[in-house]
Parts: structure tokens; sequence; C-alpha cells
């Protein structure tokens, strides 16, 4: 497998420590677009997921969209945002695109970790005298964390996928050794660039897993009876997402 | 709108292009997942790590996985075999599960009385379990499909001419109708092939009356909401 041989020498080269684009700065790129991203996605989602699932009014709004959502492409939307806003402001554009296509499974996730939580519990917690805002802070909003993180999770790996997209609106990241590659004919350079941001992909979906473990109060089964729960729903959206 | 008038015969070939790209992704991984979902659903062993491995395969980024197939299996980067191969792989990532979810619904009680009444494991995994996690695997089949169809557009960013094309084309030429005119026909194309399928599901299992397939349509959109 020489081509492997060649791309980590592509990677672990001193060239990549100097230059215009040295990989240190791409990687710290990447992570800057897709943390930003799905840190605005989740102010925006988490509170809208977490209203619909307390009130369950507005379902199908949360319904619709994520199904929607599926349906498009993330490439032409992040190509759309940047014409329409001018490639002046590219970036700006490029990371509201990115926004976008994270708030449906935040939304998702914020929602079905809501609804996800026993009925039972909840009239528990109200019959012990809780008011409405201690049930949802000290109930619901606890026992729906690992459904939440879920949705953040799928969210990040959207956004990583879509960043590496992004590269092609000139937006660096490290799509841009892949596609930069093509015209120069460097497969070392192409192989070398998937190579890394497969490594980050993977990287953050650990994080998140372990995040999902650590972050759960202890003594929390319901979340995790759900994430383990047969329905396709709850686990899925522990799954990862590609662009 | 004027754009789209005057290109109507480009928007066409390309979406014949996109739904010929797309079409055998989508076969394929239904074709395949059967088994392997079968295999994560019967044997307690196979399913964390199979599952585990249809988790990982999702949530490499599309752009990375061309690379590293081309290099894999020594097929050209910039080819439309690459594509089908990438788009296949997430296909069967997310159809695996919904098959094992989707035979997991199966009534415990009906596959024992399956069994007390002589079937043989084949007969009853072709007639009675199959056909009853019918419309699961018709909600996974759907969400398959509609990833693909949207996903499929990538293919340009490595030379495979599709919907996509309209965005590059669009990008470099700076029209925005084009670009816009892309993101709207590919998602038209997705709710057609998701209506198409829902109305093959209805010819398939005719047996559903009205308020089951109610439940299985809630089921598709808690699916939807989750995924």
């Amino acid at each position: 497998m020489s081509l492997f041989a060649d791309a980590f020498a592509w990677i672990f080269s001193a060239d990549r420590l100097t230059g215009s684009q040295p990989l240190p700065f791409t990687v710290g790129q990447h992570l800057y677009f897709t943390f930003v991203s799905v840190l605005v996605a989740a102010v925006i989602a988490i509170p809208v997921g977490w209203l619909i699932g307390h009130t369950g009014r507005g379902r199908e709004v949360a319904v619709v969209l994520s199904g929607a959502a599926r349906a498009v492409p993330s490439l032409g939307l992040v190509v759309l945002l940047v014409l329409l806003v001018g490639v002046v402001h590219k970036t700006a554009a490029a990371v509201v695109a990115f926004v976008l296509l994270a708030i449906p499974s935040i939304l998702a996730g914020a929602y079905a970790g809501v609804r996800a939580v026993d009925r039972a519990v909840v009239d528990a917690a109200r019959a012990v005298g809780m008011t409405p805002w201690q049930v949802f802070w000290t109930v619901e909003a606890p026992l729906g964390l690992p459904l939440l993180i879920g949705g953040l999770r799928s969210a990040t790996l959207q956004v990583v996928a879509t960043v590496t997209i992004g590269a092609y609106v000139g937006l660096g990241g490290l799509g841009f050794y892949i596609l930069q590659g093509v015209p120069l004919r460097r497969f070392d350079q192409i192989l070398g660039g998937s190579i890394v941001v497969v490594a980050v992909a993977l990287v953050l979906d650990g994080v998140f897993a372990l995040l999902q473990r650590v972050v759960v109060p202890h003594g929390v089964t319901a979340g995790r009876a759900a994430l383990q729960d047969d329905s396709a729903s709850r686990r899925r959206s522990t799954a990862g997402s590609a662009a | 709108m004027t754009w789209v008038l005057d290109n109507l015969g480009l928007i066409t070939d390309l979406t014949v292009e996109h739904l010929r790209q797309s079409a055998l992704p989508i076969v394929l991984g239904f074709l395949v997942s059967i088994p392997v979902g079968w295999a994560a659903f019967r044997y307690t062993a196979v399913r964390g790590p199979v599952l585990a491995l249809v988790g990982l395969l999702y949530t490499i980024p599309s752009l990375g996985l061309f690379g590293l197939l081309a290099a894999a299996l020594g097929i050209s980067f910039l080819s439309e075999t690459n594509l089908v191969v990438a788009l296949t792989i997430y296909a069967v990532a997310i159809m695996t599960r919904s098959v094992a979810d989707a035979l997991d619904s199966v009534d415990r009680t009906v596959r024992d009385a399956a069994t007390a009444m002589g079937y043989s494991p084949w007969r009853r995994f072709w007639t009675v379990e199959l056909p009853l996690a019918g419309p699961v695997l018709l909600a996974g089949l759907r969400v398959t499909a509609v990833s693909t169809i949207a996903l499929a557009t990538v293919g340009i960013l490595i030379g495979v001419e599709n919907l996509g094309y309209l965005f590059t084309n669009g990008s470099q030429r700076r029209i925005v109708a084009e670009v816009l005119a892309g993101v709207v026909a590919v998602v038209l194309v997705a709710v057609v092939i998701d209506l198409l399928l829902v109305w093959v599901g209805r010819l398939v299992m005719p047996w559903l009356p009205r308020h089951s397939r109610r439940r299985a349509a809630a089921r598709a959109a808690r699916q939807a909401v989750a995924a």
C-alpha cells in the first residue's frame, strides 16, 4: 500500500508546518468553524427543542423540519448562501449554512430527550409539588440529556463533513488539501487530507461518546435505557451524519 | 424562473443522471443490509460490533471517504464508481440499523406462534418476520433514499456530473438562480422518490389497515425527528 505510505509521508512531512496552509492551522480552522457553528445552532435549537418537548406543542414543526433537512444538499446550501451574501462575507455566509444544517439534529435531540422522559416520572414530580420550572430543570432536562448530546453529536459530524465541502467556496479547512490536490494531480495530498479529516471526525465522535457517558447524572437510567431502546428513532440520534 | 425555463433541457438531463447514480446505491444498500441487519438482530454478539461499525462508517465525511476508497480499492478518485461505492456504504450504514430495528419491532409472540406451527426459520423469516417488519423497513428505506439523493450532489467535487453540477457551475458563473434551481430540483427529486416509496409500500403491504399505516407513518415521523 504505497499510496497510504505516500499519504502518511505527506501528513508528517516537515513541509506541513510551513507554507500558506500549515496542517495544524488548517485542523484548527476546521475545528473552529465546526465549534462556532454547532454552538450557534445549539443556542438557537436547544431552547426551542426543549419548549416543544415540554409543552408538546409544535411537534409537527420538529418532524417536518428534520425530515425536510435531510433532503437539502449541503453543498448547494453553502454555495447558495455564499452567492447571496456576497463573496466578501463568504465565511459568515458559510457559517450560516453550517448553522442551518446543524439545527435540525440538535432540535430533534432536545425535543426527543424531553419527550422520552417517562410521563409517570413527570407526573410524580408534579405530585410532590414541583413547579413547572422545577419539573423541567430538575427532571426533564437531565433525563433527556443523553438524547440531547446524541443530537449535538450528529450535528457536529454533519458540520465537520460540510466544512470539508466548504473548501469549494474557498473557506479553507481540511477539504482544501483534497480539492487542491485534484488539479495538481497530487494523490498523496488528496489521500493525506482525507485521512486527516476522517481522523478528526472519528476523534470528535469518540469525544461525544465519552461525553454521553460522563455528563449524564449518576443514577439516570431512563435516558440510557432510551438510548438502548428498541425504537429506531432513539438510537439513530446517536449515529453520526454524513454530508 | 427564466433561467430554469431557458435551461430545462440541462436540468432534465442532470435529473436523469442523478436518479441513475442514486438508484444503484439505494437498491444495493437495501439488499446488503437485509442479511447484515438480520445477523445483528439475531445474534447478540454480532449486534454491538456491527451497529458500532455502521455508526462509524456514517461519521466519515464524504470527501474523506472518496479519498480512502480510491486508495483502498485502486479506483480513480475522480470516477462515478467512487461516488456509487461511497453512497452505497452510507446507504448500508443507515439501512442496517433500520433492518435490525424493524425485525425487533415484530411481536415476539407472533414469532413464537409461527415456530409452534412448524415454520422453519427460513420460511418464518420470509413469510412472517419480514412482512411484519415491513412498515419500519419502509421508514428506513425512505430515510436512506432521501439522504442518498441529497448526498449524491457531492459527486460534482470528484467530477461526476449530476444535479450538483448546477451548484459548481452556478458558483463559477455567479448565477444565483442556477444554484437555487439545483437545490430545489434535488429536494423535489427526493420528495418524489419518497412518495413513490410510500406508494410502493402500500402496494406490497396491502394487508395493512389504515390505522396501522398511520402508526407506521407516526413511527417514520419519530424516526425522522431523531435521525
